[in-house]
């Protein structure tokens, strides 16, 4: 890609020195407007039951009450979900969670409204709830219909096995944590129109949530977003009840209204990544080569359907991981619990299916005593064998070259010798490796969602701004789409500005999931881009008589054949000639042909691949355990920003590491949720990243498919890089006694690792 | 007459704030009052480190720098000290300071607002003292939470900026500040009446009389605790007693026998006299809370909260502690381990308060070992906290004072299997001798979100194991984390 000047290089996040100064503006940093009102949500202290009764007349005899709002405030539909219509904004007459929201109290201050929200007296009349997935499952309870993949014969190719494995796997949950927690603004625009303000991943579903619930129109809502303090999908579909909620507020005060979350109470009321059960059978002949498999996950989807059919779909489209199934059985339950409901997180069931697949591995690299290595690479997709489950050719696969590369690199062979020795000479401490592939679906299996939408305005100057239907939560989106446009502008980075995501400027967006920002933006700004600039073209071949191909666009420079003028210039000699230096781009991605009914065509453009090496150490006295080496190669065809890649690589990396350590949701025997606060709920610190953390991006040819510049997604994959941690320390108590397969649960805590080492 | 307003330095003015709440917290006042919206709250209860400021101290006649939780850090506690945050780091138009650059420089920023509490706590290492290496950078920011980088290029950037250490604007300004500070008079501060008030006496006769008129009173050392009463409770703390002030309260003595420390003497204060006793200990303040959570609490309020899960007292008991309570001008010598009577019960009677600690230091054969297990190394409450004090003569156990937290309702001594451990051959003893069941006779502990009761047992006899393979040396390595000595 020598040939660009700004798409490819490791340009800063657009807003890192605004981030360093703390002069990056969020929501919670736009100062009152006067007779801002402040919410805060209250609940009833019960799992579920019927509501008998609210008293909420010590809330509204509370200082500096404003109003209570509850279900009955509510004009239009009261439902904040993404599209099944099951999820309440204010439970109306059902319990069906701890800390599900029965009203919001709204008043002068937030700390007011916060301790007024205390005093409420809800009578429920309680019933039995259903917690765990497993409890889901005995009761028959489902948010949706079950939904299977088969092939072959799986039971057959089992039992004709030479040899097989019947185990189970259980999978923790994830809380978001990002840092900004929910929040949203509402504003009273004009006569019964409304902006807000809110921290979403898709402000088009606030702007419909709020239509719908107040009886309005979707034109008379505006969603604006201009970054989020994180969101890793908590914002996907979680963050419309609030938005709703401050909308609510306006529209019964006429005031603006803000509702910010406390984090105890973020922790609570918004879901997390589904935890899973799973129960598995594999059969395989000595050389650890798949013949059949059979997987069946409980997952847990807590009261309502949300978001959990494409997860938990995508955890079946990733239960092969890069591994060629030919007979194969996976059957996935969405379990119905009255736990909150979980939504998406970065990997949408992905990193699930993935670790059950490295988890089967290893339990047949102990069954064959070959390294898991050699297992893995047995069964990798090939030649011949290049069919998924789904029915999906895999036309680009690399993961042989990718794991051969890092294997050489992480001198994998060396220090598995090494860690045998070491783990011979210890009695009390043992070392652990792993090597583990990653192959990562890109598109949404959602077919309409794979569309974007860009606005491009040149300004007379030569400044140009930029906005499109993607939002902002960290990762980089903005930055690669303004060098996508000052790429195709042959001007500076400097000279593009990029504008807070709005349903004003760019309608019926989707939401920013999926990886794929920059695949759906980058492509729509392009064709913006293209459009003027060709008005550009046009005018200049005129202007200056040559031909339009003898027209160049770098270096802020156009060059005309002999002539050159800067872009600026000639930005307002299209000004003074009455051409449009604006324009609008769509871009909807091809090839997507997935029919979920009928379990055919390809739900992905194409695939992410990488993979990663990690060696552990743990304490068999305490199941203390230290991740003290991590390679990974990761593969995102031609980089927009190697920088900002990087940067997703090890950010989602140490996410996944998080979720598969020391990051434990714990529920109590009423379905109360006990992890409710970074007190008790351990994400990964500075120092549980390993000092030597080797990651490069894999040379490339660029993706084969027609990307934006040939780059590949990168938002999830390294989520499922982790896997390594969690491989590499049930290698590591696998040490402990040949031939045994420990039973490891993730996340891998001391408590679970020690409950392994004693249970082998 | 006392003072009735917070004074405080920030921007090299003096800012005086009269009308200050009793736990109005300095989060809050420089966002909702100040405007001050470059210093975020992200979990408003000390665990992410996102609302870090840095506090100046002068000390004779120099400044001294610390971290801070702003978000339950009470607003009285701030005067008489500088007040940094982020937006006052860079002058406006002016150029970042060298840690922002950094930060900026390599990328270590995504979403951004986890940001300037990072780029705040790195700036107080900036300022402290000696060189800085990868370690110093992680135990610095272990109180700052990242879910969007992997931390590795915050690291680099604070080890960039701190190991190319220039004079900032702050460096040319100390001396103005620290001589504005010094020139203010000792009075005790009092704002509020006697129903509502955050008092800071100065003196310990002031404390003492204070507090003989208002048993009611809530004292706070540090706020790391109590502050969570306020933003997590939303309890309502009429009347705050604030010690950190005191002369009297903030002494180290640190003799051949003993080590005392003030009741008002911070984690951070006391962290190299306590680790010099032994570099487990030394180890253990460096995991407990954070730089931040350090800087401010203390290891008194450890001991007068009465929690069953504080670190250090079972160090401290299975070192044979005593304190020193104080009520008007009597006091008495207690025994740390009778102190802690029950769960939520302290021998402390009403307008009593804690004076000092007397830490007995190790004789030369014995023997001491301590190990903090918890779901995440840094930042995290222990699950189990165990203490082993041994006198070992000729390798045979004399005498053994075993302390756990986190094991029973307070931290409590492990009679029974002390008693077995006497004449115990260290060499003879493995993770299979039957003395490890001793420990179920001394503790049933309980399952909670940390560890379940049976983890709890298990890790109690994986850690006596450990205590005493260390003491024999003959296991190989035994320590995921290295044992470091204390510097």
């Amino acid at each position: 890609m020598s040939d660009l000047n700004v798409v490819g290089k490791p340009h800063l996040h657009d807003s890192a020195k605004g981030h360093v100064s703390g002069t990056a503006i969020y929501i919670d940093d736009r100062p009152d407007l006067a007779g801002t009102l402040h919410i805060a949500p209250g609940y009833a202290d019960e799992t579920c039951g019927s509501i008998k009764s609210i008293d909420l007349s010590a809330v509204k005899a509370a200082e500096g009450v404003v109003c209570v709002l509850t279900a009955a405030d509510i004009p239009g539909v009261n439902d904040c979900s993404p599209a099944m219509g099951d999820d309440e904004i204010f439970a109306s007459s059902e319990i069906t969670f701890h800390g599900q929201v029965v009203f919001a109290v709204v008043a002068k201050t937030r700390i007011l409204a916060r301790r007024a929200a205390k005093l409420a007296k809800i009578e429920i009349e309680t019933n039995e709830p259903l917690i765990t997935a497993s409890d889901g499952r005995k009761a028959n309870a489902s948010v949706l219909p079950t939904y299977k993949f088969e092939g072959g014969d799986a039971d057959l190719a089992i039992s004709n096995a030479a040899l097989k494995i019947t185990d189970q796997l259980k999978i923790g949950g994830q809380e978001h944590f990002y840092l900004e927690g929910q929040i949203a603004l509402a504003i009273p625009k004009d006569t019964g129109e409304y902006i807000i303000y809110s921290s979403t991943q898709h402000p088009a579903e606030i702007q419909h949530t709020i239509a719908k619930m107040l009886n309005l129109q979707d034109a008379a809502v505006v969603c604006e977003t201009r970054r989020m303090g994180g969101a890793f999908g908590g914002k996907e579909s979680q963050a419309a009840q609030w938005a709703a909620i401050a909308a609510l507020a306006v529209f019964v005060t006429g005031k603006p209204a803000k509702v910010r979350l406390d984090r105890d109470d973020d922790m609570m009321m918004t879901g997390k990544r589904h935890d899973f059960d799973c129960q598995w059978s594999v059969g395989f002949d000595q050389n650890g080569v798949i013949e059949g498999m059979k997987v069946n996950y409980d997952a847990r989807c807590g009261v309502s359907a949300d978001l959990s059919m494409g997860i938990n779909d995508r955890a079946m489209f990733h239960t092969d991981n890069a591994y060629f199934y030919q007979n194969f059985d996976i059957t996935s339950h969405r379990v119905r619990t009255n736990t909150v409901s979980n939504t998406a997180f970065r990997g949408f069931g992905g990193p699930q299916g993935v670790l059950f697949a490295e988890r089967m591995i290893e339990g047949i690299a102990i069954k064959t005593g070959r390294d898991p290595l050699d297992v893995r690479c047995a069964n990798f997709y090939r030649e011949g064998k290049q069919t998924t489950p789904y029915g999906m050719q895999i036309e680009d696969n690399i993961i042989a070259d990718i794991v051969t590369e890092l294997e050489a690199t992480s001198d994998y062979r060396a220090r598995r010798r090494e860690i045998e020795k070491f783990n011979q000479n210890n009695r009390y401490l043992k070392k652990g490796l792993a090597l583990t592939p990653v192959k990562f679906g890109i598109a949404f299996t959602l077919k309409h969602l794979n569309q974007a939408g860009a606005l491009v305005h040149v300004y007379a100057d030569g400044s140009v701004q930029i906005n499109h239907g993607g939002t902002e939560m960290g990762q980089g989106l903005n930055t690669k789409v303004a060098q996508v446009v000052a790429e195709g502008f042959g001007i500076d980075l400097s000279q593009v500005y990029i504008t807070a995501t709005s349903t004003d400027k760019v309608p019926n967006t989707t939401p920013t999931a999926a990886s794929s920002g920059s695949d759906l933006n980058g492509k729509a700004a392009q064709v913006a881009v293209e459009k003027i600039k060709q008005r550009l073209i046009d005018l200049a071949a005129k202007l200056y008589d040559v031909e339009t191909t003898q027209i160049e666009f770098a270096n802020n420079q156009v060059i005309c054949g002999e002539h050159k003028l800067s872009f600026a210039a000639l930005a307002n000699k299209a000004f003074l000639a009455r051409i449009s230096l604006s324009d609008t781009g769509f871009y909807s991605t091809p090839k997507i042909t997935w029919d979920r009914d009928k379990k055919t065509g390809r739900p992905f453009l194409y695939f992410s691949y990488g993979a990663s090496c990690s060696e552990v150490i743990i304490d068999t006295l305490t199941g203390e355990m230290k991740v003290t080496r991590v390679d990974i190669l990761h593969d995102v065809g031609n980089s927009i920003n190697p920088a900002i890649d990087i940067g997703q690589i090890e950010g989602g990396f140490v996410q996944g590491m998080g979720w598969l350590t020391t990051e434990e949701l714990m529920f109590d025997g009423k379905g109360r949720l006990t992890t409710h606060a970074p007190s008790t709920y351990k994400i990964p610190t500075a120092y549980d990243v390993p000092e030597d953390f080797r990651v490069n991006l894999n040379p490339s040819n660029g993706n084969l498919e027609n990307t934006i510049y040939k780059s590949k997604a990168i938002g999830e994959p390294p989520v499922m890089l982790a896997t390594s941690v969690y491989c590499a320390v049930f290698d590591a108590i696998a040490s402990l006694k040949k031939g045994a397969v420990p039973n490891l649960p993730a996340p891998t805590t001391p408590e679970a690792i020690l409950n392994a080492i004693k249970a082998i | 007459m006392p003072n009735n307003q917070v004074e405080f330095i920030r921007g090299g003015q003096l800012n005086s704030v009269a009308n200050v709440k009793p736990t109005d917290t300095l989060l809050d006042h420089l966002r909702l009052n100040d405007g001050a919206y470059g210093t975020k709250e992200g979990c408003a209860e000390g665990d992410c480190g996102a609302c870090t400021v840095v506090l100046g101290r002068q000390v004779n006649g120099e400044m001294q720098y610390r971290p801070v939780n702003s978000c339950i850090y009470f607003m009285g506690m701030v005067d008489g000290q500088e007040v940094i945050t982020i937006d006052d780091l860079a002058a406006r138009g002016q150029d970042l300071h060298p840690v922002q650059q950094a930060m900026v420089d390599l990328h270590g920023s995504q979403c951004g607002f986890c940001t300037p509490g990072f780029v705040m706590a790195l700036f107080a290492l900036y300022h402290g003292q000696g060189s800085v290496d990868r370690d110093d950078i992680t135990t610095q920011i272990a109180g700052n939470l990242c879910r969007c980088t992997g931390y590795r290029p915050i690291i680099e950037a604070g080890l960039k900026a701190c190991q190319n250490r220039q004079d900032d604007r702050f460096d040319g300004q100390m001396q103005a500040t620290a001589k504005l500070l010094a020139a203010r008079p000792l009075e005790d501060l009092f704002i509020g009446d006697d129903t509502r008030f955050f008092a800071a006496p100065k003196s310990l006769a002031s404390l003492a009389e204070l507090y003989a008129k208002h048993t009611d009173a809530t004292i706070v050392a540090g706020a790391t605790d109590v502050g969570l009463w306020v933003t997590k409770r939303l309890m309502d703390l009429p009347k705050i007693i604030y010690i950190g002030d005191v002369v009297g309260l903030d002494h180290i003595i640190d003799q051949s026998q003993n080590l005392t420390l003030g009741a008002a003497v911070t984690y951070a204060h006391a962290e190299q006299a306590l680790a010099r006793i032994d570099a487990d200990i030394g180890e253990t303040l460096r995991r407990l809370g954070s730089k931040q959570v350090r800087e401010s609490g203390t290891v008194g309020g450890n001991i007068a909260n009465g929690s069953p899960i504080g670190d250090m007292p079972p160090i401290l008991i299975a070192l044979g502690a005593d304190i020193v309570l104080q009520k008007a001008d009597k006091s008495r010598v207690l025994k740390l381990e009778d102190y802690f009577i029950a769960y939520g019960k302290q021998d402390r009677q009403q307008g009593e308060f804690l004076k000092e600690i007397i830490i007995p230091k190790l004789a030369k054969n014995e023997y001491f070992r301590c190990y903090k297990i918890s779901k995440r190394f840094d930042q995290d409450i222990s699950a189990v906290m165990a203490a082993f004090h041994f006198t070992i003569v000729e390798q045979k156990i004399t005498q053994a004072r075993i302390a756990f937290g986190g094991m029973a309702a307070t931290p409590k001594r492990a009679a029974a299997t002390e008693a077995a451990l006497v004449g115990l051959d260290i060499l003879s003893f493995d993770e299979n001798h039957t003395l490890l069941d001793k420990l179920a006779e001394d503790f049933t502990p309980l399952s909670d979100m940390r560890a379940s009761a049976q983890y709890r047992l298990d890790v109690a006899k994986g850690l006596l194991t450990k205590a005493i393979v260390e003491a024999g040396e003959l296991a190989g390595e035994t320590r995921v984390i290295k044992r470091r000595e204390a510097s």
